[in-house]
């Protein structure tokens, strides 16, 4: 069996998962709940400055049936005592020793307030720090969380001061309110930080009701941004974790990463190790079903693992990440055409639409007989199922044409069904990089781009 | 119980089986449909109503457009959303019907639908006034869809009905369990609204000659239905009460409807189906149903024998009626002989055949027969071609008689009718009518 245990910047934990600095971290009766479940650890919910909430504080987006796709909140950091906050800590991490407690700060951006805030934590025998520079929303407006988190500056001044004090491993937090997240994980680098850890909350704004046309949801008539997170944010977060691994001064440094952000099954929780995270937080998927979902996580992980011959965590992280590259290195000749299993098809012509519609015009609706047939051409007085079923045309690809698109494999209801099948295109592979550098003229000009293609054989309709 | 309560148990028994989908109900149910592309379920449905379409109507919280897209093809669509045989239509057709459960179609349907008529939706406004006028003869599905098709084309249309209310077997003939009567006459209040002037108590023949209509109106639409119920040509047949008025009159008062101890239901289609259901919902010790031939060729939907098996009535295949004994005026038993099945007969089904010296009695206090309808009785007076018996119409509803077209039941000289079916007649018979009406100027 896989040994799912991890030490993450000298932060032992019995397993990956972590609770993320959230609503089910706020206090020692949660916390102590979670680990009974099996949580490896947990970041307690951001502690500091005094605040007072609201209701209605959570908005969720849903669609087609499925509810709380994502999760946004306007709640701020703690708002119980930081000496009540400080003793639960300090109760839970004797109560379990072994797994990691670590505790979110968030001050005011002055040193003797981080001084403090540091050496109060470590007073409670945590095992961690992490440093809140995302909270989007109220705290951003006091000049503390995100507000510190846009400005790689002030990341690297708070994290210095931390730093000067801090005895137990520091992790920064990063928002992805940003549009480059690379500079200030470089800033958290500069200053000596442990570790990282992203991503915070998106900034969004959930909806409108259209019956009141008040702000979703609704704060006493106002409503307004809030932290944005769940199953929606996951691709946010994996191009964001896989960009510090990409970045050659974050990943030099080999500061350890704490990935979050719509992890809610041990799959996403997989492909956040391999695209270099090595601990993961969890927030979204409690809330919406409770602590007993790391059962799975452990159990799925675990299982993944043994199947694909990995015995520790470590041995997974980051084994993606070579494969990340963008489009000047992705390969022209590279060549896949879709092709339907007409034995799983159930005949929904959804790839058709699409295709035809908004893609190619490469798939065809074939009649019994052989012929191309359009849609909706049988007789009005048609009547009853027989004659819908027998008479309904199959989809097929016109793989000569089909540009290797993928929409149709990715609207397909059926699983396995439509294939996309990689066929020698017969050319040397070529990038657009190389191409720009051996042949500038081409990626320059239509003209010499329309002899290219001619010369090379390839034809887009 | 008081006789209040028993009154209203009685009442209740043939309420309406389904009851309507919930909000959270219809949006999961409509969330699941895939949303196929020309759609097989549109494809089977006779009158093709974009089912996808109304389905994701419902999904965005669109009622007013669901419903107005069931009506664009079906103005029908609250009676088809109840009585329609689902199985063999849409739902049959449903690309998830194969590993997964069809999309419930019609309980959708009617979700759309009750919202609309809840709120006394008016969907339609009919165009200008054309000054045409067309007589509609029959206000049963093909008569109603047909007027409501050609009023909301601005047509000036008159609906003879000979009985007191509109509707035809909607009202009258399917039980209230399927259909509440409550929404045929709701489908017929709403199409009023779209100009149609019915009059009841109108019948051909009798009240009404087709020189008059020919003369009066510039086209007239038979909708006729069917006769009434077979006779058998057995001796007591007179004590023996017709499945049609059985039915009705469970709808219409149900309190006043006697029901027997031990009934026997002759025949094994949809109506004998109902007559039986309604004789066990409202108190018979034991109902039985005999058929002459057996259970494969039974004409009843699948889905009709299973919930009637699950009903608790019984079955006599290969029985065939013979004589009904009386005794001081009341029914007693009904003898009946043993059949086996021969060679195929005319309609391609084995010919029952009697065993000789098989017969037996069944113990037997009320006795109802479903037997199937007589051919359209107007037929042969109306003096238009026929066809076995059915009125005979070209590719445009038209019958043999310049500007007389017909659909519904009378024409069903083939395959099984249905409500949809008729409401398809009437939709595309009306196209043919207004494409005659606006040719003529």
């Amino acid at each position: 069996m896989a040994d799912l245990s991890i030490n993450f910047a000298g932060i032992r934990s019995p397993n990956p998962f972590w609770l993320a600095s959230a609503p089910p971290s706020n206090s020692g009766m949660q916390v102590h709940r979670a680990f009974e479940a099996g949580w490896g650890g947990a970041v307690w919910k951001t502690i500091g400055a005094p605040v007072l909430n609201v209701s209605n504080r959570y908005g969720a987006w849903h669609y087609g049936g499925q509810k709380m796709l994502a999760i946004n909140n306007v709640e701020l950091i703690s708002d119980r005592p930081l000496e009540v906050n400080l003793r639960e800590i300090a109760e839970v991490k004797r109560a379990w020793p072994d797994r990691a407690v670590i505790v979110s700060a968030m001050v005011e951006s002055k040193p003797e307030a981080w001084h403090d805030i540091i050496r109060r934590i470590q007073d409670t025998g945590a095992d961690g720090i992490e440093l809140n520079y995302g909270c989007p929303h109220g705290m951003s407006e006091r000049g503390m969380g995100s507000a510190v988190g846009q400005v790689p500056e002030y990341c690297e001044q708070i994290t210095r001061w931390v730093m000067e004090v801090a005895k137990i491993p520091v992790i920064v937090k990063l928002t992805p309110n940003i549009s480059d997240i690379v500079m200030p994980a470089r800033a958290a680098v500069a200053a000596g930080a442990n570790a990282i850890s992203l991503i915070n909350t998106l900034n969004s704004i959930i909806g409108v009701d259209l019956e009141t046309l008040e702000i979703t949801p609704n704060i006493g008539g106002k409503g307004g941004h809030g932290g944005y997170a769940g199953p929606a944010v996951k691709p946010i977060a994996l191009n964001m974790l896989s960009a510090l691994g990409r970045d050659p001064m974050v990943s030099g440094s080999k500061l350890p990463i704490s990935g979050m952000g719509g992890i809610s099954t041990w799959r996403d929780a997989a492909e956040f190790l391999l695209l270099g995270a090595s601990s993961l937080q969890v927030c979204t998927a409690v809330m919406h079903y409770g602590f007993r979902i790391v059962e799975d996580l452990c159990d799925g992980l675990s299982n993944w693992m043994d199947e694909k011959g990995f015995a520790r965590v470590s041995d997974v992280v980051g084994q993606s990440l070579h494969r990340v590259s963008d489009f000047n290195s992705f390969d022209l000749s590279f060549r896949a055409v879709a092709r339907i299993d007409q034995q799983k098809c159930i005949r929904c012509n959804l790839c058709y639409v699409a295709c035809n519609d908004t893609a190619h015009q490469c798939i065809d609706l074939i009649a019994k007989d052989g012929s191309v047939v359009q849609p909706q051409s049988y007789d009005i007085r048609a009547n009853g199922k027989e004659e819908a079923v027998n008479s309904r045309p199959s989809v097929q690809v016109r793989e000569e044409d089909c540009v290797g698109c993928r929409l149709c494999y990715n609207v397909c209801p059926v699983e396995d069904c439509i294939r996309m099948i990689e066929e020698p295109s017969g050319r040397m592979p070529v990038t657009w990089k190389q191409l720009s550098e051996s042949q500038r003229e081409v990626t320059e000009d239509w003209e010499k781009m329309k002899e290219y293609r001619e010369k090379m054989g390839i034809h887009i309709h | 119980m008081t006789e209040l309560q028993q009154k209203t148990a009685r009442a209740n028994a043939l309420d309406e089986l389904l009851p309507p989908l919930t909000n959270n109900e219809a949006a999961s149910e409509a969330a699941r449909c895939l949303m196929c592309y020309d759609a097989p379920c549109t494809h089977a449905c006779p009158t093709h109503i974009d089912i996808p379409k109304f389905i994701k109507k419902i999904a965005t919280q669109n009622l007013r457009g669901s419903a107005r897209t069931i009506l664009e093809s079906n103005l029908l669509g609250a009676t088809c959303a109840r009585v329609c045989p689902v199985q063999e239509l849409c739902e049959g057709a449903c690309v998830l019907g194969a590993e997964h459960k069809p999309i419930a179609i019609g309980r959708l349907q009617r979700y759309a639908m009750d919202f609309a008529y809840a709120r006394g939706m008016d969907l339609f406004q009919s165009a200008k006034a054309t000054e045409k006028k067309v007589a509609v003869i029959g206000a049963g599905p093909a008569g109603l869809s047909c007027a409501g098709e050609l009023a909301k084309r601005g047509h000036s249309v008159t609906l003879f009905e000979k009985r007191d209310l509109a509707g035809g077997l909607s009202t009258y003939g399917i039980i209230g369990l399927r259909e509440p009567v409550e929404v045929a006459l709701a489908e017929v209040a709403m199409l009023t609204k779209l100009g149609i002037k019915i009059e009841t108590g109108k019948e051909l023949g009798t009240n009404l000659t087709m020189a008059d209509l020919q003369g009066n109106f510039g086209a007239v639409f038979l909708s006729v239905g069917l006769g009434s119920t077979t006779t058998l040509g057995i001796p007591g047949e007179e004590h023996i009460l017709d499945g049609l008025e059985y039915i009705e009159q469970s709808k219409l008062d149900a309190n006043r409807l006697a029901v027997g101890r031990n009934v026997v239901v002759i025949g094994a289609g949809n109506t004998a189906i109902d007559c039986a259901t309604i004789a066990k919902r409202l108190g018979a010790n034991q109902v039985t149903m005999i058929y002459r031939r057996s259970e494969k060729e039974m004409t009843a939907y699948a889905h009709e024998y299973d919930f009637i098996k699950r009903e608790g009535v019984r079955f006599s295949f290969l029985t065939q009626p013979v004589r009904v004994h009386v005794e001081n005026g009341a029914v007693e038993s009904l003898e009946c002989k043993r059949m086996s099945l021969g060679p195929a007969d005319a309609s391609g089904r084995p010919f029952p055949q009697p065993v000789p010296g098989s017969e037996f009695l069944f113990v037997a206090d009320q006795i109802v027969k479903a037997t199937g309808q007589e051919k359209p009785s107007l037929a042969s007076m109306l003096k238009v071609q026929t066809d076995k018996g059915f009125i005979q119409v070209n590719a445009n509803f038209e019958t043999s008689s310049p500007g007389v077209y017909a659909g519904g039941d009378c024409i069903r000289a083939r395959g099984a009718a249905s409500t949809v079916m008729a409401v398809q007649d009437g939709k595309l018979a009306a196209r043919s009518i207004h494409e005659r009406l606006v040719a003529r100027g």
